[in-house]
């Protein structure tokens, strides 16, 4: 991975100055910490800072085409860069490094604004056509290299990260009262909403170009569930298990392409260890695997990861994240996530990449994305059974089938049914709305909201909910429910929280690249036509993938139930039982603080705070608002009340 | 009345963040003021079993003794009668 920034004057005067790209720069170096370069011409000014992983001493970007009319800085990887720049050359383009940065250039002159559906990667770019003028900003299909942009002054500014956007504006930003509704709801804003008042992503799967005071938008990608039942894949079991398991081995190979050494995160999950296993005996490379053990009992996965580290004795190094650690490093956490979040799990993940760095690794494969394409959520399960349940809604027993979901939930008699229909029932009357399988989650994280200061969010007409529906796909409507369901996972908290807020950023906030071979676009539109059937076989999770890797993996990874990455969220804050709370938190979490910086009702807070400190808040809607509200106050510290300090033009 | 005095600041302070008395009727029920998550319940019970040094059976976990101010002190006044 890499920064990437611009700016573009619509007017076509007064182009970007020098001192404006290097600002931007610098506030992306953790993203690229091997060098910098420019491009600065008439209206268009282009900045990158490189973290080199192909073509280490040839690959410094902008790169143009052969009469430099085409320009590119570009962030991520194309892993089809060997075969793209082989059929490249034989139409007669002529390259001057050994880069995959080099074969976008002559693919957009090959193939126009389609250049992208060529690509295989994960990818941010943006391309500077001098001829037309014309500026292309592009992101890879389902949202693993971010990029952010606003309109400004006559100018488009966009960049990696928000952070480097902030110093061209020269005035502190504002949070977005609807933004941080809809993300108290969904985990993040709708697309394209950031916490940031005026300030957008580019979607995942869209490609915009500006040609001077024209922008025009356009997907090239999107998830794509079958509308007729014969749309599924039809072959058989076994054969649909071998395509799989080819299409993987495929994906994992091509992302092994670098010329530094490349590791791999191992939670002891089935989709890491599938991943691990898949390199282990389909690759030469030195495999070197990297984990967090927790403190806490209940989060730890030591004795899975051991068993993998066993199996295929690995090269394996951890580090041990406690309470004290997440509480300690959330607070820059914040500064990388660049938005609220509701969990600290983001935290252990810098720590982890911090141990990548540090082991001198730049390359990491992750297993992400298995369970929204491979159907391995409790969520699926939760809505399946919901499904279920709506058919007979009256019916005294098929709601007790929750139990198997949440064994802690005590429904097993008929008389608690009145709890499951609160917690569970909500929108069984219309089992069919596209949003059905989420409703029960989005009401609970929707429980923060009564923390909102009545002041600040007055005029607030809260439209989360709409604004969601309305981002949704006119054919969602003809979908199987659990394509539904996985449809809202893959462009919601997949691409809005875990491959940003937990991916990415805490990745790059230690200069590492991470890389998922189970979103690779051929696995997912392969799975797509997968009968949800082949995903959650009754309530087993991940079918299909169970049986394609059961010969690379030890039983009882493969029979493991599945346990959900989770850190500690209050203990990491208020370790000491009815004692203070670390200092930032004592601070932010202040009535003053909460009072100067408008967002939450003071006193309800403070009562928050106080059952936290007693050790009373232990539900998932008390931790939930309470590591919303401390993220957003943290937020609140790094990006406007010290705007001049962190984000100075000089 | 000192056991409702002390359940309704439990309920207020805990799931209403409130001090304001009239937030909450001894009648009303927290799962229609969508107060009590699903593991809110459990709180509850670790509440008033701390509190009042009962202990709550798996069949005793339902609204008609946990749902409101008033249920909450019918079923802690049979639980510890003599």
């Amino acid at each position: 991975m890499c920064g990437i920034a611009g700016i573009v004057n619509l007017q076509g005067a007064n182009g970007p100055q020098e001192l404006e790209l290097k600002a931007m720069a610098s506030q992306l170096n953790h993203r690229g910490p091997d060098g910098n370069g420019y491009y600065l011409h008439d209206s268009i000014g282009l900045a990158h800072t490189r973290l080199s992983i192909i073509d280490l001493t040839g690959g410094a970007q902008p790169i143009h085409n052969e009469d430099k009319s085409i320009w590119v800085v570009f962030n991520g990887e194309i892993f089809n860069y060997k075969e793209l720049r082989i059929t490249l050359q034989k139409a007669g383009h002529t390259f001057y490094t050994q880069t995959d940065t080099e074969v976008i250039v002559h693919l957009y002159e090959q193939y126009g604004d389609n250049f992208v559906e060529h690509l295989n990667g994960q990818f941010a770019i943006a391309l500077w056509d001098v001829r037309t003028k014309k500026l292309i900003l592009v992101r890879d299909r389902v949202g693993i290299v971010p990029l952010f942009y606003t309109y400004h002054e006559g100018r488009l500014i966009f960049a990696s990260e928000i952070k480097a956007i902030l110093p061209i504006l020269q005035t502190a930003p504002s949070l977005s009262v609807s933004a941080l509704d809809q993300l108290m709801t969904f985990w993040s804003p709708v697309s394209p909403n950031t916490l940031f008042e005026n300030i957008y992503e580019l979607p995942p799967g869209m490609l915009m170009t500006q040609e001077g005071q024209r922008q025009r938008k356009q997907r090239y990608w999107d998830w794509q569930f079958p509308s007729n039942k014969e749309d599924y894949r039809t072959e058989s079991e076994s054969q649909l298990m071998g395509e799989l398991q080819e299409l993987l081995i495929d994906a994992t190979q091509i992302r092994l392409r670098a010329d530094v050494p490349v590791g791999a995160y191992l939670s002891g999950g089935l989709d890491s260890s599938a991943l691990v296993s898949l390199i282990h005996h389909h690759s030469d490379a030195p495999l070197k695997t990297f984990s967090i053990g927790f403190d806490a009992e209940s989060l730890d996965e030591s004795d899975y990861q051991q068993m993998m580290i066993d199996h295929l004795q690995l090269d394996h190094t951890q580090i041990q994240c406690s309470n004290a650690d997440v509480g300690q490093h959330f607070f820059d956490t914040i500064w990388h996530t660049e938005s609220t979040v509701l969990r600290t799990a983001p935290t252990p993940m810098r720590m982890l990449s911090g141990l990548v760095k540090s082991h001198n690794y730049k390359v990491v494969l992750t297993g992400e994305g298995a369970d929204e394409v491979l159907g391995g959520y409790d969520i699926f399960k939760e809505a399946k059974l919901r499904q279920f349940w709506a058919q007979q809604p009256n019916s005294k027993w098929r709601h007790l089938l929750l139990k198997r979901l949440y064994p802690y939930l005590d429904i097993s008699t008929s008389k608690a049914q009145q709890y499951t229909q609160h917690f569970f029932g909500i929108g069984l009357d219309n089992p069919n709305a596209p949003c059905f399988s989420h409703l029960p989650r989005w009401d609970t994280t929707a429980k923060a909201k009564t923390f909102f200061s009545e002041e600040r969010f007055s005029n607030l007409e809260s439209n989360a909910l709409p604004t969601m529906e309305s981002s949704l796909p006119n054919e969602i409507k003809d979908w199987h429910p659990f394509n539904r369901s996985q449809y809202l996972e893959a462009k919601s908290l997949m691409p809005g929280y875990l491959l940003c807020s937990q991916g990415d950023r805490m990745l790059m906030a230690n200069s590492v690249e991470g890389r998922f071979p189970f979103l690779d676009h051929r696995v997912i539109e392969f799975a797509n036509r997968l009968h949800p059937k082949l995903k959650m076989k009754a309530l087993n999770e991940k079918y299909l993938l169970k049986k394609s890797m059961t010969s690379y993996l030890p039983p009882k990874i493969v029979q493991r139930y599945k346990q959900p990455y989770r850190a500690p969220d209050i203990p990491a804050f208020f370790g000491n039982k009815n004692g203070p709370a670390l200092d930032y938190v004592e601070e932010l979490l202040s009535p003053e603080k909460l009072a100067s910086y408008g967002y939450f009702n003071p006193k309800r807070v403070t009562m928050l705070a106080k059952k936290a400190r007693r050790g009373g808040a232990i539900g998932q809607k008390d931790n939930q608002a309470l590591v919303g509200i401390l993220s957003t106050q943290i937020w609140h510290h790094h990006f406007i009340e010290n705007y001049t300090k962190n984000f100075s033009l000089n | 009345m000192a056991v409702k005095k002390k359940l309704r600041e439990y309920i207020l302070e805990n799931y209403l963040f409130t001090d304001d008395q009239t937030a909450l009727n001894n009648a009303d029920s927290f799962l229609d003021l969508g107060i009590i998550d699903s593991t809110g319940i459990m709180e509850v019970i670790f509440f008033i079993e701390e509190e009042y040094g009962i202990s709550v059976e798996d069949d005793e976990m339902i609204p008609e003794n946990l749902d409101s101010i008033d249920n909450l002190v019918a079923f802690i006044t049979k639980k510890t009668a003599p």
